[in-house]
């Protein structure tokens, strides 16, 4: 097996690693994770003793 | 309460007001060289005033000391935030900021004393090199100790990002900067010539792809969804993006060697993975752009909103622009002109600059326990000159760029050349005027925002706060 071999096999890995992500993320079960997990920068700064913050946008209610 | 108990804030502040403290003095040293480049007795026959030592100052300031403080103040914050953590190891933390500052303020000395490696934003000396390593390797242990202790169970997305950008450039820094001493001021890079070009760009490039790219994808990935109250419009896209983006960047650097002693094959991979670079990029503007999807009407309201949403325009056109340079027949035409600078600052003033200038006005209320900044409607004022600045400054670079490269190709019927080289340098004059004041606008908006924050934090005293605890 001479280096060119090798070079093609870690093309092959590689692209296969590729579609594994592919795969991984659209899978079902990392659903509720990700949602999970997207939501993380909507939570707001805990803040017993004042009201600051409850609402971050400049929208008017 | 005890300081565990707490968000470490004061070094996210800190690194927050030196953002726009070295943002302010970087584009300034950029105004100044393009009034220059008009204006040549500008550098009043000081050395320290040339435009070969003043540009590497504001190449370096823009983009380590103002993109570097940016990337450090947000790392910090959101690492905290989405991993319910205070951040490891305080004491580090600090000494990362008086570290940098420190690194800074050496390069604006020895960079207009003329005291450089030479090579293009890798400039400063070994000193300087081996205290930015050991600087960024502190920033590693930080980051990554907090990642460590983070009490949920996932690490979000922004995470990785900034993960990536920490890891690599201290790899790309390392590397590209061994060299053999013969004085203080004096180094030899251990590699040589072809070697040598090729290790240079494999970190130019790289920087470009996770100093410039990765860190601010990161921050996008945070700041967005924050400001736009809206997750992220596919996390599984932003998994896809994140593994595509890392694993092709690393390949493209050879596009700035094109046409030189490089070998061939090597130049023809730089720019097969530079094309491919395209599908990653994309995928990312699209999934920061959509994430507004079905809320647009907060665009009209919140000109934060827009800063994050023109920046994420200028990396789609940007890094669309980057693939079609790196094209060889294209570079041709391109390489060596204004259109690279053009490209350049619709990169850094387009999507790196006003990322950053958007996400810090959704940043800074927050560290010093404001609703908001103090005024929404110099945010307003500030995005418009903001973007009339980088189109015009891009608009001015694209027409001087191709009109540069179209008359030096142009050859006569017997085979010499059309013009002189002095005839290009006098086409391109009306087109530098251009870009002065598209860089005189851009810059204004800065002062704005210094005014801004500091009428938004002045008699304010920052009020520690707990960290979140998981929800169950």
């Amino acid at each position: 097996m001479d280096i060119n071999d090798v070079r093609s096999l870690v093309l092959v890995a590689t692209f296969v690693g590729f579609i594994g992500v592919w795969i991984w993320a659209w899978r079902k079960e990392r659903k509720t994770d990700f949602d999970e997990s997207a939501n993380l920068p909507l939570e707001e700064d805990a803040r017993p003793d004042d009201e600051y913050r409850t609402n971050t946008s400049w929208e008017k209610p | 309460m005890d300081t565990q108990a707490q968000y470490n804030d004061t070094v996210v502040r800190q690194f927050a007001i030196m953002t726009v403290v070295w943002g302010v003095v970087g584009m300034l040293a950029g105004v100044y060289i393009a009034a220059q480049l008009i204006w040549p007795a500008l550098n009043f026959d000081l050395p320290y005033l040339t435009f070969s030592r003043l540009r590497p100052l504001h190449t370096n300031a823009v983009i380590f000391a103002f993109g570097g403080c940016a990337l450090f103040a947000t790392a910090y914050y959101v690492v905290q935030r989405t991993c319910h953590a205070r951040l490891a190891f305080g004491k580090l933390a600090s000494f990362t900021f008086w570290g940098w500052q420190l690194i800074i303020v050496l390069a604006a000395i020895t960079l207009p004393l003329g005291i450089t490696q030479g090579k293009e934003y890798a400039e400063l000396e070994w000193p300087i090199d081996l205290m930015i390593a050991v600087v960024w390797v502190a920033f590693g242990v930080v980051f990554f100790g907090t990642i460590y202790k983070r009490r949920i169970k996932h690490i979000y997305v922004a995470n990785w990002f900034y993960g990536a950008f920490i890891i690599t450039v201290a790899i790309l820094h390392i590397f590209n900067n061994l060299s053999i001493p013969v004085s203080l001021t004096k180094s030899y890079p251990i590699y040589s010539g072809v070697i040598d070009a090729m290790m240079q760009w494999w970190y130019g490039h790289n920087a470009v792809g996770f100093f410039l790219t990765a860190g601010f994808l990161g921050m996008m990935y945070y700041f967005v969804p924050k400001q736009a109250g809206r997750p992220v419009y596919s996390y599984r896209l932003s998994v896809v993006h994140f593994w595509s983006l890392i694993a092709v960047y690393m390949w493209a650097g050879p596009h700035h060697l094109h046409y030189t002693s490089l070998p061939d094959w090597a130049q023809t991979l730089g720019m097969v993975f530079s094309v491919v670079l395209l599908a990653p990029s994309w995928g990312g503007m699209i999934n920061g752009i959509m994430t507004l999807s079905g809320a647009w009407h907060k665009l009209r309201n919140d000109p934060i909103l827009k800063f994050m949403i023109v920046a994420l325009s200028f990396y789609g056109m940007s890094t669309f622009e980057g693939p079609m340079m790196s094209i060889k027949t294209v570079n041709a035409l391109s390489h060596y002109t204004d259109w690279t600078i053009g490209h350049v600052h619709s990169g850094a003033l387009g999507w790196v600059a006003m990322m950053t200038i958007g996400s810090l006005y959704t940043l800074i209320p927050r560290l010093w326990n404001r609703e908001g900044m103090y005024s929404t409607k110099l945010i307003d004022v500030h995005f418009w000159t903001s973007t009339i600045g980088v189109v015009l400054y891009a608009v001015s670079m694209w027409v001087s760029g191709i009109t540069q490269g179209l008359m030096w190709r142009a050859v006569n019927d017997d085979g010499t050349l059309t013009y002189a080289f002095i005839e290009s340098l006098k086409a391109t004059y009306p087109y530098y005027g251009l870009r002065l004041l598209g860089g005189l606008i851009f810059f204004s908006g800065m002062l704005i925002m210094v005014y801004n924050v500091y009428m938004t934090v002045r008699d304010r005293k920052p009020e520690p706060v707990a960290v979140l605890e998981p929800a169950q």
